[in-house]
Protein backbone atom coordinates (compact mmCIF):
# COMPACT_ATOMS: atom_id res chain seq x y z
CA UNK A 1 0.00 0.00 0.00
CA UNK A 2 2.94 2.32 1.33
CA UNK A 3 6.08 2.44 -0.48
CA UNK A 4 9.44 4.48 -0.13
CA UNK A 5 12.53 3.82 -1.90
CA UNK A 6 15.56 6.12 -1.59
CA UNK A 7 13.87 8.96 0.12
CA UNK A 8 15.85 11.88 1.34
CA UNK A 9 13.95 14.97 2.60
CA UNK A 10 16.09 18.15 3.21
CA UNK A 11 14.84 20.98 4.79
CA UNK A 12 16.26 24.54 3.78
CA UNK A 13 19.17 25.33 5.42
CA UNK A 14 20.74 21.71 4.88
CA UNK A 15 18.94 20.02 8.02
CA UNK A 16 18.49 16.29 6.38
CA UNK A 17 15.39 14.80 8.18
CA UNK A 18 15.29 11.57 5.88
CA UNK A 19 18.55 10.17 4.36
CA UNK A 20 17.54 7.04 2.05
CA UNK A 21 14.31 5.77 3.42
CA UNK A 22 13.60 2.10 2.01
CA UNK A 23 10.04 0.70 2.93
CA UNK A 24 6.99 -1.03 1.77
CA UNK A 25 3.87 -1.49 4.23
CA UNK A 26 1.14 -3.44 3.29
CA UNK A 27 -2.36 -3.53 2.95
CA UNK A 28 -4.22 -3.38 6.32
CA UNK A 29 -0.60 -3.48 9.00
CA UNK A 30 -0.41 -1.80 12.07
CA UNK A 31 3.02 -0.25 12.22
CA UNK A 32 4.77 1.81 15.14
CA UNK A 33 7.01 4.35 14.12
CA UNK A 34 9.76 5.15 16.85
CA UNK A 35 13.14 6.71 17.38
CA UNK A 36 13.83 9.47 19.48
CA UNK A 37 12.98 13.18 18.79
CA UNK A 38 14.05 14.68 15.70
CA UNK A 39 14.88 11.28 14.22
CA UNK A 40 12.62 11.51 11.22
CA UNK A 41 9.36 10.16 12.57
CA UNK A 42 6.95 13.08 12.03
CA UNK A 43 8.60 13.79 8.25
CA UNK A 44 8.14 10.36 7.60
CA UNK A 45 4.13 10.86 8.30
CA UNK A 46 4.12 14.19 6.57
CA UNK A 47 5.40 12.53 3.57
CA UNK A 48 2.86 9.86 3.33
CA UNK A 49 0.27 12.29 3.95
CA UNK A 50 1.76 14.15 1.27
CA UNK A 51 1.99 17.67 3.29
CA UNK A 52 5.84 17.24 2.44
CA UNK A 53 7.10 16.62 -0.90
CA UNK A 54 10.50 14.42 -0.57
CA UNK A 55 13.76 16.42 -1.78
CA UNK A 56 14.63 12.53 -3.70
CA UNK A 57 13.43 9.18 -4.19
CA UNK A 58 9.58 7.85 -4.87
CA UNK A 59 6.85 7.88 -2.08
CA UNK A 60 4.25 5.71 -3.43
CA UNK A 61 0.64 5.36 -1.63
CA UNK A 62 -1.95 3.26 -3.18
CA UNK A 63 -0.32 3.51 -6.47
CA UNK A 64 -0.11 7.23 -6.38
CA UNK A 65 3.69 8.49 -6.80
CA UNK A 66 3.16 11.45 -3.92
CA UNK A 67 6.36 13.62 -5.44
CA UNK A 68 4.87 14.03 -9.22
CA UNK A 69 0.74 14.91 -7.94
CA UNK A 70 0.07 17.90 -9.21
CA UNK A 71 -1.35 20.10 -6.73
CA UNK A 72 -4.88 20.37 -6.98
CA UNK A 73 -5.17 16.40 -7.07
CA UNK A 74 -3.63 16.68 -3.24
CA UNK A 75 -7.00 17.31 -1.69
CA UNK A 76 -8.38 13.75 -3.00
CA UNK A 77 -5.52 11.71 -1.92
CA UNK A 78 -5.52 13.39 1.91
CA UNK A 79 -9.07 12.27 1.80
CA UNK A 80 -8.11 8.84 1.82
CA UNK A 81 -6.22 9.56 4.80
CA UNK A 82 -7.37 9.68 8.56
CA UNK A 83 -4.81 12.00 9.77
CA UNK A 84 -4.65 12.63 13.76
CA UNK A 85 -2.71 15.37 15.15
CA UNK A 86 -0.04 15.33 18.17
CA UNK A 87 -1.59 19.08 18.56
CA UNK A 88 -5.35 17.43 17.49
CA UNK A 89 -5.82 20.95 15.32
CA UNK A 90 -9.33 21.19 16.49
CA UNK A 91 -11.81 24.04 15.63
CA UNK A 92 -12.72 26.07 18.56
CA UNK A 93 -15.18 28.35 17.11
CA UNK A 94 -17.60 25.46 16.34
CA UNK A 95 -19.13 22.20 18.11
CA UNK A 96 -17.89 19.01 18.71
CA UNK A 97 -20.49 17.83 16.05
CA UNK A 98 -19.68 20.08 13.35
CA UNK A 99 -15.48 19.35 13.73
CA UNK A 100 -16.54 16.14 12.93
CA UNK A 101 -18.66 16.76 10.28
CA UNK A 102 -15.71 19.07 8.65
CA UNK A 103 -14.38 15.60 6.51
CA UNK A 104 -18.15 14.94 4.90
CA UNK A 105 -18.72 18.39 4.89
CA UNK A 106 -15.26 18.50 2.36
CA UNK A 107 -16.34 15.59 0.56
CA UNK A 108 -19.91 16.95 -0.17
CA UNK A 109 -21.92 15.12 2.38
CA UNK A 110 -24.72 17.00 3.93
CA UNK A 111 -27.85 16.41 5.85
CA UNK A 112 -29.30 13.17 7.53
CA UNK A 113 -26.72 10.92 6.20
CA UNK A 114 -23.54 12.95 7.42
CA UNK A 115 -25.33 13.52 10.76
CA UNK A 116 -25.66 9.55 11.01
CA UNK A 117 -22.41 9.25 10.57
CA UNK A 118 -20.93 11.72 12.49
CA UNK A 119 -22.83 10.43 15.42
CA UNK A 120 -21.29 6.81 14.20
CA UNK A 121 -17.86 7.75 15.04
CA UNK A 122 -18.11 10.32 18.17
CA UNK A 123 -19.81 7.18 19.42
CA UNK A 124 -16.89 5.23 18.65
CA UNK A 125 -14.48 7.01 20.32
CA UNK A 126 -16.58 7.62 23.54
CA UNK A 127 -17.88 11.40 22.82
CA UNK A 128 -21.69 11.01 21.82
CA UNK A 129 -22.73 12.62 25.30
CA UNK A 130 -20.47 15.88 24.31
CA UNK A 131 -22.15 16.01 20.68
CA UNK A 132 -23.23 19.94 21.28
CA UNK A 133 -20.06 20.47 23.64
CA UNK A 134 -16.85 23.23 22.40
CA UNK A 135 -13.62 21.19 22.10
CA UNK A 136 -12.48 23.22 24.38
CA UNK A 137 -14.18 22.40 27.01
CA UNK A 138 -12.80 18.69 27.09
CA UNK A 139 -9.92 17.24 28.64
CA UNK A 140 -6.64 16.72 26.87
CA UNK A 141 -8.09 12.93 26.23
CA UNK A 142 -11.23 13.83 25.08
CA UNK A 143 -9.91 16.21 22.06
CA UNK A 144 -7.54 12.89 21.41
CA UNK A 145 -10.46 11.25 20.71
CA UNK A 146 -12.37 13.89 18.76
CA UNK A 147 -9.60 14.30 16.64
CA UNK A 148 -9.91 10.49 15.88
CA UNK A 149 -13.41 10.71 15.27
CA UNK A 150 -12.48 13.30 12.92
CA UNK A 151 -10.22 11.53 11.04
CA UNK A 152 -12.26 7.97 11.00
CA UNK A 153 -15.53 9.31 10.01
CA UNK A 154 -15.30 9.43 6.32
CA UNK A 155 -13.47 5.24 6.51
CA UNK A 156 -10.63 6.25 5.13
CA UNK A 157 -8.51 3.28 4.46
CA UNK A 158 -5.60 4.91 6.25
CA UNK A 159 -4.96 6.39 9.63
CA UNK A 160 -1.76 8.32 10.44
CA UNK A 161 -1.50 9.18 14.51
CA UNK A 162 1.35 11.20 15.38
CA UNK A 163 1.73 10.52 19.02
CA UNK A 164 -1.40 10.05 19.65
CA UNK A 165 -0.35 8.81 23.53
CA UNK A 166 1.42 11.50 24.25
CA UNK A 167 0.83 13.53 27.47
CA UNK A 168 -2.22 11.53 28.44
CA UNK A 169 -1.76 9.03 31.40
CA UNK A 170 -2.11 5.26 31.38
CA UNK A 171 -5.47 4.78 31.16
CA UNK A 172 -6.31 7.48 28.31
CA UNK A 173 -3.62 6.07 26.30
CA UNK A 174 -4.71 2.03 26.61
CA UNK A 175 -8.23 3.36 25.66
CA UNK A 176 -6.55 5.28 22.59
CA UNK A 177 -4.62 2.31 21.67
CA UNK A 178 -7.66 0.14 21.80
CA UNK A 179 -9.35 2.04 19.12
CA UNK A 180 -6.64 2.14 16.80
CA UNK A 181 -5.99 -2.10 17.21
CA UNK A 182 -10.26 -1.95 16.77
CA UNK A 183 -9.78 -0.15 13.45
CA UNK A 184 -7.21 -1.78 12.55
CA UNK A 185 -8.92 -5.07 13.08
CA UNK A 186 -11.57 -4.49 10.46
CA UNK A 187 -8.94 -3.74 7.60
CA UNK A 188 -7.56 -0.02 8.27
CA UNK A 189 -3.84 0.22 8.26
CA UNK A 190 -2.89 2.25 11.04
CA UNK A 191 0.65 3.87 11.43
CA UNK A 192 1.33 5.71 14.43
CA UNK A 193 4.35 7.30 15.90
CA UNK A 194 4.95 6.64 19.57
CA UNK A 195 7.65 6.59 22.56
CA UNK A 196 6.30 3.84 24.30
CA UNK A 197 7.55 0.61 24.68
CA UNK A 198 5.06 -1.04 26.64
CA UNK A 199 2.51 -0.21 23.89
CA UNK A 200 4.13 -1.66 21.09
CA UNK A 201 5.00 -5.19 23.20
CA UNK A 202 1.01 -4.99 24.44
CA UNK A 203 -0.67 -4.35 21.09
CA UNK A 204 1.93 -6.41 18.85
CA UNK A 205 2.56 -4.58 15.90
CA UNK A 206 5.24 -3.91 13.29
CA UNK A 207 7.93 -1.48 15.11
CA UNK A 208 9.79 0.48 12.78
CA UNK A 209 12.77 2.56 14.60
CA UNK A 210 14.07 5.27 12.75
CA UNK A 211 17.69 6.50 13.63
CA UNK A 212 19.64 10.03 12.41
CA UNK A 213 16.76 9.80 9.14
CA UNK A 214 17.60 6.30 8.87
CA UNK A 215 16.19 3.08 9.17
CA UNK A 216 17.76 1.58 11.83
CA UNK A 217 15.75 -1.63 12.62
CA UNK B 1 -26.05 17.98 -7.72
CA UNK B 2 -27.05 17.93 -3.94
CA UNK B 3 -24.02 18.22 -2.30
CA UNK B 4 -23.24 21.36 -4.63
CA UNK B 5 -26.50 23.53 -3.40
CA UNK B 6 -25.80 22.07 -0.46
CA UNK B 7 -22.59 23.87 0.12
CA UNK B 8 -23.41 26.56 -1.43
CA UNK B 9 -25.96 27.84 0.68
CA UNK B 10 -23.59 26.65 3.60
CA UNK B 11 -21.12 29.49 2.48
CA UNK B 12 -23.63 32.10 2.04
CA UNK B 13 -24.90 31.21 5.57
CA UNK B 14 -21.17 31.40 6.58
CA UNK B 15 -20.55 34.75 4.81
CA UNK B 16 -23.73 36.02 6.23
CA UNK B 17 -22.88 34.68 9.70
CA UNK B 18 -19.32 36.45 9.43
CA UNK B 19 -20.60 39.68 8.70
CA UNK B 20 -23.10 39.63 11.40
CA UNK B 21 -19.59 38.65 13.75
CA UNK B 22 -18.22 42.15 12.98
CA UNK B 23 -21.10 44.55 12.18
CA UNK B 24 -19.55 47.62 12.86
CA UNK B 25 -16.42 47.08 10.43
CA UNK B 26 -18.90 45.50 7.81
CA UNK B 27 -21.11 48.70 8.10
CA UNK B 28 -18.62 51.02 7.80
CA UNK B 29 -17.12 48.41 4.62
CA UNK B 30 -20.18 49.04 3.27
CA UNK B 31 -20.54 52.90 3.98
CA UNK B 32 -17.60 53.38 2.08
CA UNK B 33 -18.28 51.25 -1.04
CA UNK B 34 -21.51 53.49 -1.06
CA UNK B 35 -20.13 56.60 -0.87
CA UNK B 36 -17.42 55.67 -3.43
CA UNK B 37 -20.41 54.08 -6.00
CA UNK B 38 -22.35 57.37 -5.37
CA UNK B 39 -19.79 59.50 -6.72
CA UNK B 40 -19.99 58.09 -10.19
CA UNK B 41 -23.69 57.35 -10.31
CA UNK B 42 -24.36 61.17 -8.35
CA UNK B 43 -22.33 62.90 -11.55
CA UNK B 44 -23.89 60.48 -14.04
CA UNK B 45 -27.73 61.54 -12.84
CA UNK B 46 -26.32 65.29 -12.98
CA UNK B 47 -25.74 64.75 -16.23
CA UNK B 48 -28.47 62.83 -17.39
CA UNK B 49 -30.43 66.13 -16.12
CA UNK B 50 -28.30 68.22 -17.99
CA UNK B 51 -28.75 66.27 -20.81
CA UNK B 52 -32.60 66.29 -20.85
CA UNK B 53 -32.80 69.89 -20.47
CA UNK B 54 -30.03 70.57 -23.20
CA UNK B 55 -32.27 67.92 -25.01
CA UNK B 56 -33.38 68.03 -28.70
CA UNK B 57 -30.68 70.77 -29.70
CA UNK B 58 -29.15 70.36 -32.80
CA UNK B 59 -25.63 69.51 -32.56
CA UNK B 60 -25.19 69.93 -35.69
CA UNK B 61 -24.48 73.90 -36.89
CA UNK B 62 -26.98 75.88 -38.03
CA UNK B 63 -27.40 79.54 -39.46
CA UNK B 64 -30.48 81.02 -39.34
CA UNK B 65 -32.04 84.33 -41.02
CA UNK B 66 -34.64 85.62 -39.89
CA UNK B 67 -36.66 87.61 -42.44
CA UNK B 68 -38.04 91.38 -42.85
CA UNK B 69 -40.94 90.56 -40.48
CA UNK B 70 -43.33 92.47 -43.59
CA UNK B 71 -42.46 90.09 -46.13
CA UNK B 72 -44.70 87.95 -47.29
CA UNK B 73 -44.21 83.50 -46.92
CA UNK B 74 -44.60 83.14 -50.89
CA UNK B 75 -41.59 85.54 -51.02
CA UNK B 76 -40.04 83.36 -47.37
CA UNK B 77 -40.36 80.56 -49.46
CA UNK B 78 -38.53 81.70 -52.70
CA UNK B 79 -35.82 82.81 -50.81
CA UNK B 80 -35.67 79.10 -49.52
CA UNK B 81 -34.97 78.02 -52.65
CA UNK B 82 -32.47 81.02 -53.77
CA UNK B 83 -30.38 79.57 -51.00
CA UNK B 84 -30.27 76.08 -51.42
CA UNK B 85 -28.97 76.33 -54.68
CA UNK B 86 -26.00 78.73 -53.51
CA UNK B 87 -22.72 76.81 -53.19
CA UNK B 88 -21.64 75.29 -49.35
CA UNK B 89 -25.63 74.47 -48.39
CA UNK B 90 -26.92 71.65 -47.99
CA UNK B 91 -29.99 71.98 -46.75
CA UNK B 92 -32.51 74.91 -45.82
CA UNK B 93 -35.80 74.46 -44.48
CA UNK B 94 -38.75 77.54 -44.01
CA UNK B 95 -39.97 77.94 -40.65
CA UNK B 96 -42.85 80.14 -40.54
CA UNK B 97 -43.49 82.63 -37.68
CA UNK B 98 -46.41 80.15 -36.66
CA UNK B 99 -43.93 77.38 -36.51
CA UNK B 100 -42.05 79.19 -34.58
CA UNK B 101 -43.89 80.64 -31.97
CA UNK B 102 -45.05 76.89 -31.28
CA UNK B 103 -40.92 75.88 -31.03
CA UNK B 104 -41.21 78.26 -28.20
CA UNK B 105 -44.14 77.17 -26.66
CA UNK B 106 -42.60 73.74 -26.84
CA UNK B 107 -39.44 74.35 -25.20
CA UNK B 108 -41.62 75.13 -22.02
CA UNK B 109 -41.44 78.95 -22.54
CA UNK B 110 -45.17 79.24 -22.55
CA UNK B 111 -45.19 81.39 -19.64
CA UNK B 112 -42.96 84.07 -21.75
CA UNK B 113 -45.35 83.18 -24.90
CA UNK B 114 -49.08 83.68 -23.32
CA UNK B 115 -48.57 87.27 -22.19
CA UNK B 116 -48.08 88.15 -25.41
CA UNK B 117 -51.34 89.51 -27.78
CA UNK B 118 -49.65 88.93 -30.89
CA UNK B 119 -47.24 86.90 -32.56
CA UNK B 120 -43.93 89.09 -32.20
CA UNK B 121 -41.63 86.83 -34.20
CA UNK B 122 -40.68 86.90 -37.86
CA UNK B 123 -40.62 84.10 -40.72
CA UNK B 124 -37.27 82.33 -40.36
CA UNK B 125 -34.73 79.93 -42.81
CA UNK B 126 -32.95 76.89 -40.57
CA UNK B 127 -29.75 76.12 -42.84
CA UNK B 128 -27.35 73.70 -42.31
CA UNK B 129 -24.04 74.03 -43.97
CA UNK B 130 -22.23 71.66 -45.91
CA UNK B 131 -19.20 72.36 -44.06
CA UNK B 132 -19.81 73.34 -40.11
CA UNK B 133 -15.83 74.74 -39.87
CA UNK B 134 -16.33 78.33 -38.60
CA UNK B 135 -14.33 80.27 -41.46
CA UNK B 136 -17.31 78.43 -43.74
CA UNK B 137 -20.06 79.41 -41.34
CA UNK B 138 -18.56 82.93 -41.67
CA UNK B 139 -18.44 83.52 -45.34
CA UNK B 140 -21.96 81.82 -45.79
CA UNK B 141 -22.91 84.15 -43.30
CA UNK B 142 -21.72 87.61 -44.79
CA UNK B 143 -23.53 86.54 -48.12
CA UNK B 144 -26.72 85.63 -46.49
CA UNK B 145 -26.50 88.95 -44.76
CA UNK B 146 -26.78 90.78 -48.60
CA UNK B 147 -29.61 88.84 -49.77
CA UNK B 148 -33.12 91.06 -50.11
CA UNK B 149 -35.67 90.39 -47.30
CA UNK B 150 -32.74 88.91 -44.80
CA UNK B 151 -33.53 91.24 -41.45
CA UNK B 152 -30.32 89.53 -39.66
CA UNK B 153 -28.89 86.08 -38.79
CA UNK B 154 -27.66 84.03 -36.07
CA UNK B 155 -25.23 81.30 -35.59
CA UNK B 156 -26.74 80.33 -32.49
CA UNK B 157 -24.72 76.71 -32.59
CA UNK B 158 -21.76 77.40 -30.84
CA UNK B 159 -22.61 77.64 -27.61
CA UNK B 160 -24.57 73.98 -28.36
CA UNK B 161 -21.39 72.43 -29.52
CA UNK B 162 -19.79 73.65 -26.25
CA UNK B 163 -22.11 72.08 -24.32
CA UNK B 164 -22.11 69.20 -26.15
CA UNK B 165 -18.46 69.00 -25.57
CA UNK B 166 -18.91 69.68 -22.37
CA UNK B 167 -21.52 66.71 -21.15
CA UNK B 168 -19.24 64.51 -23.37
CA UNK B 169 -16.07 65.48 -21.07
CA UNK B 170 -19.07 65.01 -18.23
CA UNK B 171 -19.31 61.53 -19.35
CA UNK B 172 -15.27 60.84 -19.85
CA UNK B 173 -15.12 61.91 -16.05
CA UNK B 174 -18.19 59.20 -14.99
CA UNK B 175 -16.49 56.44 -16.75
CA UNK B 176 -12.71 57.49 -15.14
CA UNK B 177 -14.43 57.79 -11.95
CA UNK B 178 -16.10 54.57 -12.24
CA UNK B 179 -13.15 52.74 -13.49
CA UNK B 180 -11.09 54.40 -10.45
CA UNK B 181 -13.32 53.90 -7.88
CA UNK B 182 -14.10 50.31 -8.82
CA UNK B 183 -10.79 50.08 -8.45
CA UNK B 184 -10.81 51.30 -5.07
CA UNK B 185 -13.93 48.79 -3.97
CA UNK B 186 -12.27 45.55 -5.14
CA UNK B 187 -9.35 47.10 -3.27
CA UNK B 188 -11.57 47.43 -0.03
CA UNK B 189 -13.21 44.12 -0.41
CA UNK B 190 -10.04 42.65 -0.54
CA UNK B 191 -8.89 44.04 2.47
CA UNK B 192 -11.74 42.92 4.19
CA UNK B 193 -11.70 39.32 2.66
CA UNK B 194 -7.56 39.48 3.57
CA UNK B 195 -8.48 40.41 7.50
CA UNK B 196 -11.03 37.40 7.29
CA UNK B 197 -8.74 34.67 6.00
CA UNK B 198 -6.25 35.56 8.96
CA UNK B 199 -8.81 35.74 11.37
CA UNK B 200 -10.09 31.95 9.71
CA UNK B 201 -6.25 30.79 9.09
CA UNK B 202 -6.89 27.67 11.51
CA UNK B 203 -9.88 26.86 9.84
CA UNK B 204 -8.90 26.78 6.49
CA UNK B 205 -4.99 25.04 7.33
CA UNK B 206 -7.21 22.09 8.91
CA UNK B 207 -9.35 21.88 6.11
CA UNK B 208 -6.52 21.31 3.93
CA UNK B 209 -5.07 19.29 5.53
CA UNK B 210 -8.24 17.07 5.26
CA UNK B 211 -9.24 17.19 1.78
CA UNK B 212 -10.44 20.46 0.95
CA UNK B 213 -9.92 21.59 -2.56
CA UNK B 214 -9.07 25.31 -2.74
CA UNK B 215 -12.61 25.67 -4.51
CA UNK B 216 -14.48 24.80 -1.22
CA UNK B 217 -12.05 26.99 0.65
CA UNK B 218 -12.56 30.00 -1.44
CA UNK B 219 -16.57 29.78 -1.77
CA UNK B 220 -17.47 31.24 1.16
CA UNK B 221 -15.38 34.22 1.01
CA UNK B 222 -16.59 35.08 -2.41
CA UNK B 223 -19.83 34.97 -0.76
CA UNK B 224 -18.91 37.59 1.54
CA UNK B 225 -17.27 39.76 -1.05
CA UNK B 226 -20.57 39.73 -3.60
CA UNK B 227 -22.64 40.08 0.03
CA UNK B 228 -20.02 43.18 0.94
CA UNK B 229 -20.40 44.74 -2.87
CA UNK B 230 -24.34 44.16 -3.02
CA UNK B 231 -24.96 46.21 0.23
CA UNK B 232 -22.55 48.79 -0.85
CA UNK B 233 -24.75 49.00 -4.28
CA UNK B 234 -27.69 49.24 -2.34
CA UNK B 235 -25.68 52.08 -0.34
CA UNK B 236 -24.56 54.20 -2.93
CA UNK B 237 -27.91 53.97 -4.48
CA UNK B 238 -29.71 55.12 -1.36
CA UNK B 239 -26.80 57.94 -1.35
CA UNK B 240 -27.93 59.24 -4.50
CA UNK B 241 -31.65 58.29 -4.56
CA UNK B 242 -31.28 60.13 -0.97
CA UNK B 243 -29.74 63.23 -2.24
CA UNK B 244 -31.86 63.70 -5.04
CA UNK B 245 -34.71 63.62 -3.28
CA UNK B 246 -33.29 66.31 -0.10
CA UNK B 247 -32.46 68.53 -3.81
CA UNK B 248 -35.87 68.46 -4.99
CA UNK B 249 -37.89 70.54 -2.57
CA UNK B 250 -34.63 73.37 -3.35
CA UNK B 251 -34.35 72.88 -6.76
CA UNK B 252 -38.39 73.40 -6.82
CA UNK B 253 -37.93 76.72 -4.71
CA UNK B 254 -35.93 77.44 -7.39
CA UNK B 255 -37.69 76.52 -9.92
CA UNK B 256 -40.61 78.50 -8.90
CA UNK B 257 -39.00 81.60 -8.53
CA UNK B 258 -38.31 81.42 -12.37
CA UNK B 259 -41.75 80.52 -12.36
CA UNK B 260 -41.66 76.92 -13.96
CA UNK B 261 -41.26 73.43 -12.77
CA UNK B 262 -38.31 70.95 -12.94
CA UNK B 263 -38.56 67.44 -12.99
CA UNK B 264 -35.51 65.67 -11.90
CA UNK B 265 -34.68 62.87 -13.41
CA UNK B 266 -33.69 59.64 -10.87
CA UNK B 267 -31.65 56.46 -11.24
CA UNK B 268 -34.11 54.24 -13.01
CA UNK B 269 -34.81 50.46 -12.24
CA UNK B 270 -32.06 49.70 -15.16
CA UNK B 271 -29.37 52.07 -13.63
CA UNK B 272 -30.34 50.70 -10.27
CA UNK B 273 -29.68 46.99 -11.53
CA UNK B 274 -26.23 47.94 -13.20
CA UNK B 275 -25.19 49.28 -10.11
CA UNK B 276 -25.59 46.23 -7.83
CA UNK B 277 -24.73 43.97 -10.67
CA UNK B 278 -21.44 46.63 -10.70
CA UNK B 279 -21.07 46.35 -7.28
CA UNK B 280 -21.51 42.47 -6.27
CA UNK B 281 -18.91 42.11 -9.63
CA UNK B 282 -16.21 44.23 -8.14
CA UNK B 283 -16.92 42.67 -4.65
CA UNK B 284 -16.76 39.38 -5.91
CA UNK B 285 -13.34 40.20 -7.92
CA UNK B 286 -11.83 41.91 -5.50
CA UNK B 287 -12.59 38.45 -2.86
CA UNK B 288 -10.99 36.21 -5.84
CA UNK B 289 -7.61 37.65 -5.68
CA UNK B 290 -7.23 38.24 -2.31
CA UNK B 291 -8.10 34.62 -1.38
CA UNK B 292 -6.13 33.53 -4.21
CA UNK B 293 -3.48 35.53 -3.20
CA UNK B 294 -3.78 34.35 0.16
CA UNK B 295 -3.96 30.52 0.10
CA UNK B 296 -0.83 30.46 -2.81
CA UNK B 297 0.85 32.37 0.09
CA UNK B 298 -0.04 29.63 2.68
CA UNK B 299 1.10 26.69 0.51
Amino acid sequence: MIELSDVVKRYPGGHEALSGINLTIERGELIFLTGHSGAGKSTLLKLIAAIERPTSGVVTVSGQNLGRIRRSALPYVRRNIGLIFQDHKLLYDRSVHDNVLLPLHIQGMSGHEAGKRVRAALDKVGLLNKERARPITLSGGEQQRLCIARAIVSRPPLLLADEPTANLDEQYARDIMDMFKAFNQVGVTVILTTHDQDLIQRYGGRRIALANGKVAS
Amino acid sequence: MKAWVDHNLHSLNLATKRMAEGPFAALFSILVIGIALSLPAGLYVALKNIDRLAGGMPTQPEITLFLDIDLSQDKGRQLVQKVEGMPGVAHARFVSRDDGLKHLKDAGLSDLTSGLSANPLPDAIAITPNDSNADNMERLAQQFKLLPGVDHLAMDTDWARRLTALLDFGHNLVWLMTGLLGLALAAITGNTIRLQIYAARDEIEVSRLIGATNRFIRRPFLYFGVLQGLLGGLAGWLIVSGSLHAMTASLDRLALAWSGHLDLLGLGPAEAAIILATSSLLGFLGAFLAVNYSLQRMN
